[in-house]
């Protein structure tokens, strides 16, 4: 029912309490020595991909050669892709290296960036538009509305992101142009993270997406490094300008709002600070908030190469080059009613305990008494990421009270001092202390737990 | 043990401005294990929001019950502070008695209470001068 790109695999997998701590939707529990992900609550933000240890949570994307099922190739690598590589070689060569591993064409995701933020600036001149408008641009952050802040879904800005209008440009271009069907032009993403693969696979905003296929930008870097060594006639391919590079970087797509009044946050549990912020009406003064779910924003995609602080540095070049470069004339623009979502997003109450209220309720007061006995220390070892989360297992029938180890350890203990006791009795003909009586003769000391 | 309701307890501390912030997150993550609609929930979260910051701010401190009904949400939030010497004129918009240096500091602006009024079904204030205040915010949930 569910597609997620982010999967566990088993055979690394220790079964440790890392990435259950650190999930911001509670969507993994340790069970019998191995990971599990609640497909329906998972978001697919890549958090426990970049905290695994044992590198055992990987992203689903698709191999290299599946470019080769049609007959036109496109690439569209996201504005990132240029951080990842040493500052002497041009974005133009980046993009030549690309092409001839195999595309008939590239198309800078960054250009679609800049066409999104040009619409994204009349929308908000639109006196009936919800403020603060929350950028849609991070799959993740839009999962995250969907499960964790129903009444935020109103504040998306509902708008094809830069990858999707990317895609469609290329496609509809090579359309018009004639000689191919739309089912032989093959559009590939050069992705920086697992949430754009689940977005390609199983889009929320509409039926089907216009991109065919998600190539991680670690599989392609040593494949474009190869290239860049063997060298390339360069013919130029650069069409974005440097508002649409920025973007990689957190506060890039605020920027190219072109207002003060907005807010760039980055990293999944600041977005999550931010957003109560948002629903508890307590952010004024901002019109506009990019939120993207990891720290450094699409530069520490979990499918990255580069450090993320390195690749900003990096990034920083390309864009000054962009800007002394000027922007490319005669520039197609697109209405912000042209790139709107035809489809919509619904709230997933993937919390709820029951869909009827007053059982609901039965139920969370069980939970709170369940609580309420636990330690309190959040250890993990129950394989949830809280005393809380066990309760709220055990009352979905899904754990036991005694898979807390201090609960177990209390069992245990006032089992053997039951033991102790039985034992201590002695049968009266064999009793040579007793003077007839079959009163209890140890003293158990202890609470009873 | 009255399983058709729910009363959950916090303590608001004095002079705690993020202590308000805190309580208002556990009590949705709370109610996000209850199918309600999640507009209704906005409307709890604000208007306890509001109610705690004035405790906070004004009394020192105090305390909120939450009971989840079948029918309503209530937020109790009681404090022991100076109380309000006239209620009509603490319900204006913009009137507001927060010392100096928390409006500095772009608080009390003087529309915590109808913040509460305009989010609640029903309001109910209680307050002595010189004892304290409770106020109990109710929302209906259908």
């Amino acid at each position: 029912m569910y597609f997620h790109s982010v999967t566990l695999d088993e055979e690394k997998c220790r079964g440790c309490t890392n990435c259950i701590k650190r999930c911001p939707t509670e969507a993994i529990r340790v069970r019998k020595g191995r990971a599990r992900i609640i497909d329906e609550r998972c978001i697919d933000c890549g958090e426990c991909i970049r905290v695994c240890p044992q590198h055992a949570k990987k992203a689903i994307t698709d191999p290299f050669d599946a470019i080769y099922t049609f007959r036109y190739r496109v690439a569209i690598p996201a504005p990132s892709f240029y951080g990842q590589f040493k500052p002497s070689v041009s974005r133009n060569r980046l993009l030549n290296a690309l092409k001839r591993l195999g595309f008939d064409e590239v198309f800078e995701v960054a250009r679609a960036a800049e066409i999104v933020s040009a619409a994204t600036r009349k929308l908000l001149a639109r006196p009936d538009v919800k403020k603060p408008l929350i950028s849609s641009a991070c799959p993740a952050v839009v999962r995250l509305i969907q499960v964790r802040f129903p009444s935020l879904i109103d504040n998306l800005l509902k708008l094809q992101s830069p990858m999707e209008l990317a895609a469609e440009i290329a496609k509809s271009r090579k359309a018009a142009a004639g000689n191919l069907s739309p089912g032989e032009v093959g559009v590939f993403f050069i992705t920086p993270c697992a949430a754009k693969v689940t977005s390609i696979k199983a889009p929320y905003e509409k039926q089907q997406s216009y991109v065919d296929g998600a190539i991680s930008m670690r599989e392609i870097y040593p494949r474009v490094l190869e290239t860049l060594e063997k060298g390339c006639e360069d013919e130029d391919l650069e069409q974005a300008g440097y508002e649409g590079i920025r973007w990689a970087d957190s506060g890039g797509e605020g920027l190219a709002i072109g207002t003060d009044r907005f807010l760039a946050v980055d990293g999944i549990h600041n977005v999550i600070a931010i957003l109560e912020e948002i629903e508890n009406e307590r952010l004024e003064d901002v019109d506009f908030v990019e939120a993207l779910a990891c720290t450094g924003g699409c530069l520490g995609g979990p499918l990255t190469v580069e450090n993320k602080y390195v690749a900003r540095t990096r990034l920083k070049k390309h864009i000054e080059e962009a800007k002394q470069k000027g922007i490319p004339p005669d520039r197609q623009e697109k209405t912000e009613e042209e790139l709107v979502w035809s489809g919509n997003i619904e709230y997933r109450p993937v919390m709820k305990l029951d869909e009827d209220l007053r059982e609901a309720i039965k139920k969370l007061e069980a939970l709170e008494q369940i609580n309420r006995e636990l330690p309190g220390l959040d250890c993990g070892a129950c394989g949830a990421p809280s005393c809380r989360a066990l309760a709220e297992d055990i009352v979905r029938g899904m754990a036991n009270e005694t898979d807390c180890i201090f609960k177990l350890r209390e069992r245990v203990r006032n089992l053997a001092m039951q033991m102790a006791e039985l034992e201590a009795k002695m049968p009266p003909v064999l009793d040579r202390n007793s003077n007839g009586s079959s009163k209890e003769n140890v003293e158990v000391e202890g609470d009873e737990g | 043990m009255n399983f058709d309701s729910i009363k959950l307890q916090y303590e608001i501390p004095a002079n705690n401005f993020t202590a308000a912030g805190e309580i208002v997150s556990s009590m949705k993550k709370v109610l996000s294990h209850l199918v309600i609609n999640p507009a209704v929930i906005k409307r709890v979260a604000i208007a306890a929001y509001e109610g705690e910051m004035n405790a906070v701010i004004h009394a020192g401190g105090g305390s909120v019950e939450v009971t989840i009904d079948p029918d309503k949400i209530t937020v109790k939030i009681a404090d022991q502070g100076a109380g309000i010497p006239d209620l009509e004129l603490a319900m204006q918009e913009g009137y507001s008695t927060a010392p100096e240096d928390i409006k500095q500091l772009g608080f009390g602006a003087g529309m915590g209470l109808p913040n509460m009024k305009e989010n609640a079904d029903v309001l109910d204030i209680d307050t002595r001068v010189g004892q304290g205040t409770t106020v109990v915010i109710t929302v209906y949930i259908r």
